[in-house]
């Protein structure tokens, strides 16, 4: 079994990465520029990393798929970004956010890491705002923070209901001021399709340009993949419609070992599915837990009635309501973390009691918060003895100023005023926590390989916290990466530019090509996305919120089934010549197929429950999650050896020594 | 980049459409104040029109403006087509079904076609009276309504105006009264954008003063050219009863 | 539901497209317009025939990708929402629905439905961002208060979606909504206060030089735009771009 090596630097945890800066190799000015790094993917670590790079002096090429890189998908990110910057003066710092990022991942991330996201993350809001972010502030003209799930202070920043969109925005002039430059050169509709090694090393991407199909050699000293996540294997999502595993996954299959596959986190507040044309779901952000009672109808006749609308929503009686997470989770109610609040949806669902016609749906429902903001606001306008329609309008004020355009956003969607009627929501895939195995430097197996973002798997361990992806995303870009980088280029300033025209370069994109012909002359009769479908269901299904070892064995026959089926009957219409989408698709369909049965694997392995994982051998009397820290305190590092279900494990041990394990309990 | 920048950017063309545009809009007030002279009547009406009249002929300063009000006037119109053309080139490629109204005035849309229509209507109208009394001969008035004589005849212009409005004396007289009164509503659509606009262009608009400016252009656009309008509706009125 | 769709096609950037008519039977009424060209995709993939090219992406109105024009508006009859957000419950059965590219000199088109874009990225590179490099040692974030005014207003300029919608609904194509509201979010705020003028001179430069036609105020941009961009912008804009010429020394 190989010994990954993490390389985390000895010493105290909080002194680890002052000193590994401090003992890392530089690289001279004059000798970046000699320098060529590849960055695939330009969210919010993409854009980071090379808009950084290129300020420190290397020559940058940064490819995204969309048509612009501002497009990337960390754009839809809602709620906020984590920062322990104590400006609320509640007890908050490095130490205490690093204590709840690793408990709130079920303790199977790793300190070293975890801590140095946490001591940066105060930069990171520095960094924003002097790039002209245009966070929220009170009327003193300082930042405004607010409260996110499964952590005891304020240390969320936000730009209303669209921080990601600021903060890509922000680092996205970044990279424009480097593109105009000339410091980068940026490709946009350019995919990436496969990594290139030279003697081990990664050299260079083949990647094609999607307007004109045109299959293009790209040469550099090291290639960082910054591709976000790989949630769409599900089909149903909240991706975007392009995410995609694909960069990352030709990079596993070149060498980079793929960490805690099965590690998916499904978001409890989304908008159930509506139909079979349903192409993605829609997050509605965890903010609304707040304020919002999650509840289903106690009695079966009470949800056949709100089924097939004989009865509405608001007229069972509240003696009738099961506010289930209330009465499982006392102390911490509809505040649960993500994880749990999902599963406990889904239990009811599967004992019968969803609320929709499809029987996925539970509601979530303002009325009495309504009534509750509608008196405080009665009081303080000095009326007395309010009749209840005054009540409810002053509170659904208030609740407008709060959530006004996500319940807007869901009137959008459903037609249903959620002002008047509860929401439906419903579990959806949300986030992958698993991704490319990295050490410390954001490195790869592969040397001259690095991954940061979603696209690795570094930080989160088995569940993610609220308004912590953008933290990593911009602390792998503009803290990180900077340095390590250095460490690893410090050996290639005397390497020169690398060339494509080596059989490396050659053989791989003859790959490429290849492949690409023999979709477009396959003659299926099914479009790509009838087998993207199917493979979501089955992992919904098998891999999704609960996962058995019958069940998934079950999903891995089935998924190699549907490969098989995939490479002979898919129909993919044009050529490979020009701007052809379906194309495209069928190229990252085709690495999902792999990818879900590995996640399949990695779930039936790791034979306890944390996290976003829950096996239901291993849970607990009253229907928890398992851990077993005996044997499983490991990140489980697949190898590539030929075929997804050949795929060797490889573990590195997680240690902890500044936290003790726990049991998570929100009782 | 700069200095020519004030001559060649797009948005200093915008200014200079501004500019000129407000500029006009004083000019239509003045105007407007000699014309509604020709409310009152009799001989001291005729009198007091053709000193006023002799006033802006002949004052230099009044001069000086109107020579401002005619290069106005130009430049306008060519900074207008420069930008129609320019703007046509934009989208070589029309759409095959479009619905403008969902989110436009017509006027707004249709500026150069108003604008088109008010140059005709000037040229006419400078015909009409402007060249008339300046190249063409003209009766005076040698009297002030006391019967005193007058040192210096003036260029009866009030005459020649009532009797462009006098169906006995123009047989056009009432095409004449028509197309004046479908010139000014011409230029009311032109200003009912127009006024607004020229503030826009030039920055002034913002959340506090947008309300007022906005109001002002939808008074300033109905009233002006409704006073204009009534005049040779009332002229004619009088003149045929 | 059975509509009739009129769609543009257009094999490539040089050749010549036409409308061409697709009958599309059983759509739900709460599928989202993209959902309803999925399944005429579907079927036309399972015909054999070439499915209609769209730009699209996360579908939930943010990333800025989706761009159809839809019955002769931007985004179609909806209000505050991108073509991902409109649902076929806007529409009525039987009815006809003419769906074109985005249409301007300066988004040349690349294939059916999708245009080129580029031009607004070079209006941001040519001078949208504060000059600062990624060191970490800024000042604190809380160092430089902002009257929370110009920081809300500066947010909702921020929240340009940049799907040019504006300039595809605009009679002269022209990118002054999309140009003011990058300019106006770095005017409104301190950062943004030592570039100011060298910023709304290159970005206005570079704006013309894309060949975008001239702003005539006529406000069709703001009612279209689905993130909702205030005229006020480009007001600002002008200020700001006026001021330049009288106060910059070069």
């Amino acid at each position: 079994m190989t010994v990954l090596d993490s390389k985390i630097p000895q010493g105290p945890l909080k002194d680890k990465w002052t000193k590994h800066k401090n003992d890392i190799r530089l690289v001279n000015p004059a000798n970046k520029r000699l320098i060529d790094i590849i960055v695939v993917g330009t969210g919010l670590a993409g854009a980071s990393a090379a808009a950084s790079f290129a300020e420190m002096g290397y020559n940058v090429k940064a490819l995204c798929f969309q048509d612009s890189p501002r497009r990337a998908h960390s754009i839809a990110a809602q709620g906020g970004i984590n920062a322990a910057k104590n400006y609320q003066n509640d007890g908050d710092s490095t130490h205490r956010l690093f204590y709840d990022t690793v408990k709130g991942g079920d303790y199977r991330s790793r300190e070293g890491n975890v801590y140095r996201l946490a001591e940066v993350s105060a930069n990171i809001i520095d960094q924003c705002v002097a790039q002209g972010v245009p966070f929220a502030r009170d009327y003193g003209g300082l930042l405004d923070n607010r409260s996110f799930g499964g952590v005891l202070v304020s240390r969320t920043f936000y730009a209303k209901g669209q921080t990601g969109q600021q903060l890509l925005l922000g680092a996205y002039s970044a990279l424009s001021r480097q593109i105009s430059k000339g410091k980068i050169e940026m490709l946009n509709r350019h995919e990436m399709m496969e990594l290139v090694t030279v003697d081990g090393k990664a050299r260079g991407i083949i990647a094609k340009n999607l307007v004109t199909g045109e299959i293009e050699k790209h040469g550099a000293h090291a290639v960082v993949l910054c591709t976000g996540g790989y949630g769409n294997v599900f089909f149903l999502s909240t991706n975007a419609m392009g995410s995609n595993v694909s960069a990352a996954w030709k990079a596993h299959r070149k060498g980079a070992f793929f960490a805690n596959p099965s590690f998916t986190q499904i978001h409890p507040t989304c908008i159930p599915v509506s139909g079979d044309h349903q192409s993605k779901l829609t997050l509605m952000s965890e903010s609304l837990r707040n304020d919002g009672r999650i509840w289903v109808p106690k009695n079966i006749e009470d949800v056949k009635a709100i089924r097939d609308g004989s009865k509405k929503p608001v007229e069972i009686a509240e003696a009738d309501r099961d506010y289930y997470l209330e009465r499982r989770y006392p102390s911490f109610g509809n505040l649960v973390p993500r994880d749990v609040a999902s599963r406990a949806a889904k239990e009811r669902c599967d004992a019968g009691y969803g609320v929709n016609k499809t029987g996925e749906a539970v509601f979530l429902d303002f009325a009495s918060a309504i009534m509750r903001y509608g008196k405080t606001e009665a009081h303080i306008q000095g009326l007395h003895n309010p009749s209840d329609a005054q009540v409810r309008e002053l509170g659904e004020q208030v609740v407008r100023n709060k959530y006004g355009n996500l319940f807007q956003m869901y009137e959008k969607i459903t037609d249903d005023n959620p002002y008047k009627t509860p929401m439906k929501i419903y579990p959806a895939v949300h986030y992958t926590m698993g991704g490319i195995w990295v050490d410390y430097n954001l490195q790869t197996t592969v040397p001259g390989l690095f991954a940061a973002g979603e696209a690795n798997f570094s930080d989160h361990g088995a569940n993610r916290l609220g308004a912590s992806a953008l933290m990593q995303g911009l602390a792998d870009g503009y803290f990180v990466l900077p340095y390590t980088i250095g460490d690893y280029l410090a050996d290639d300033i005397r390497t020169g530019a690398i060339s494509t025209d080596t059989p490396e370069f050659e053989e791989a994109a003859k790959r490429v090509q290849t492949q690409l012909d023999a979709f477009v002359n396959n003659n299926g009769t099914k479009p790509v996305d009838d087998f993207h479908r199917r493979l979501g269901r089955i992992m919904w299904e098998n891999c999704g919120m609960a996962r058995n070892e019958k069940d998934l064995k079950q999903a891995i026959a089935d998924i190699q089934a549907l490969r098989e089926e995939f490479y002979k009957d898919v129909r993919v219409p044009g050529s490979t010549k020009g701007f052809n989408p379906e194309l495209d698709k069928a190229g990252r369909v085709a690495d999902f197929l792999e990818l879900g049965e590995l996640m399949c694997l990695d779930a039936l392995e790791r034979r306890e429950s944390c996290g976003g994982h829950f096996r239901e051998e291993y849970q607990t009397p009253e229907g928890e999650a398992l851990r077993d820290d005996e044997n499983f305190t490991f990140v489980s590092a697949w190898e590539y050896t030929g075929k997804p279900s050949e795929a060797k494990l490889n573990k590195e041990e997680l240690t902890y020594e500044n936290i003790e394990l726990k049991q998570r309990s929100y009782k | 980049m700069s200095k020519s920048a004030i001559l060649k950017s797009s948005l200093a063309k915008k200014y200079w459409m501004g500019f000129t545009g407000l500029f006009l809009c004083v000019f239509l007030l003045g105007h407007l104040a000699g014309n509604l002279q020709l409310f009152m009547t009799g001989v001291e009406g005729q009198f007091q029109f053709n000193e006023y009249a002799k006033f802006m002929t002949t004052n230099p300063a009044v001069k000086i403006l109107s020579y401002v009000t005619y290069i106005s006037i130009l430049f306008h119109a060519i900074d207008g087509l420069i930008l129609t053309i320019r703007n046509a080139k934009a989208r070589p490629q029309k759409y095959a079904y479009n619905k403008p109204s969902a989110n436009s005035t017509w006027a707004s849309r249709n500026m150069g076609v108003l604008g088109t229509v008010l140059l005709a209507f000037i040229v006419t109208h400078m015909t009409n009276f402007w060249a008339k009394m300046h190249f063409s001969e003209v009766p005076f008035m040698t009297a002030d309504p006391e019967g005193k004589i007058l040192e210096e005849p003036l260029k009866d212009l009030h005459t020649i105006v009532m009797q462009f409005f006098n169906p006995a004396e123009n047989s056009m007289a009432l095409v004449a009264v028509i197309l004046y009164v479908v010139s000014m509503i011409a230029i009311g659509f032109h200003l009912s954008h127009g006024f607004q606009s020229g503030f826009q262009s030039l920055g002034f608009k913002n959340e506090k003063y947008k309300s007022i400016i906005d109001l002002s252009g939808k008074a300033f656009s109905i009233v002006v050219p409704l006073l204009f309008a009534i005049i040779p509706i009332y002229l004619y009125v009088i003149q045929v009863m | 539901m059975n509509l009739t769709l009129k769609i543009w096609r257009q094999a490539g950037p040089d050749a010549k497209g036409s409308m061409e008519t697709y009958p599309v039977s059983d759509i739900s009424p709460d599928m989202s317009f993209l959902e309803m060209i999925d399944v005429l995709n579907d079927q036309l993939v399972r015909d054999g025939k070439d499915p209609v090219a769209f730009d699209h992406d996360c579908r939930e109105g943010i990333c800025g990708m989706c761009s159809m024009y839809i019955n002769g508006e931007a985004h179609g009859p909806g209000r505050g929402v991108t073509t991902c957000q409109l649902h076929m419950r806007s529409f009525s059965d039987g009815e006809t629905i003419y769906i074109e590219p985005w249409r301007a000199a300066a988004f040349p088109i690349i294939k059916d439905l999708v245009t080129d874009r580029g031009a607004f990225d070079r209006i941001i590179q040519a001078g949208g961002y504060v000059s600062v490099n990624t060191s970490g040692n800024t000042q604190d974030a809380n160092a430089l208060p902002i009257p929370k005014d110009n920081a809300d207003k500066a947010f909702d300029a921020a929240t340009c979606i940049g799907c040019g919608a504006c300039v595809a609904t605009c009679k002269n194509s022209s990118a002054m909504l999309f140009t003011s509201a990058k300019v106006s979010q770095l005017a409104l705020l301190p950062q943004g206060e030592p570039e100011a003028a060298r910023r709304v001179q290159r970005m206005v430069a570079q704006m013309d030089e894309e060949g975008f036609g001239n702003c005539t105020n006529t406000g069709a941009c703001e009612v279209e735009c689905p993130k909702g961009i205030s005229l006020e912008n480009i007001a600002r804009m002008n200020r700001e771009f006026l001021k330049a010429q009288f106060t910059s020394e070069k």
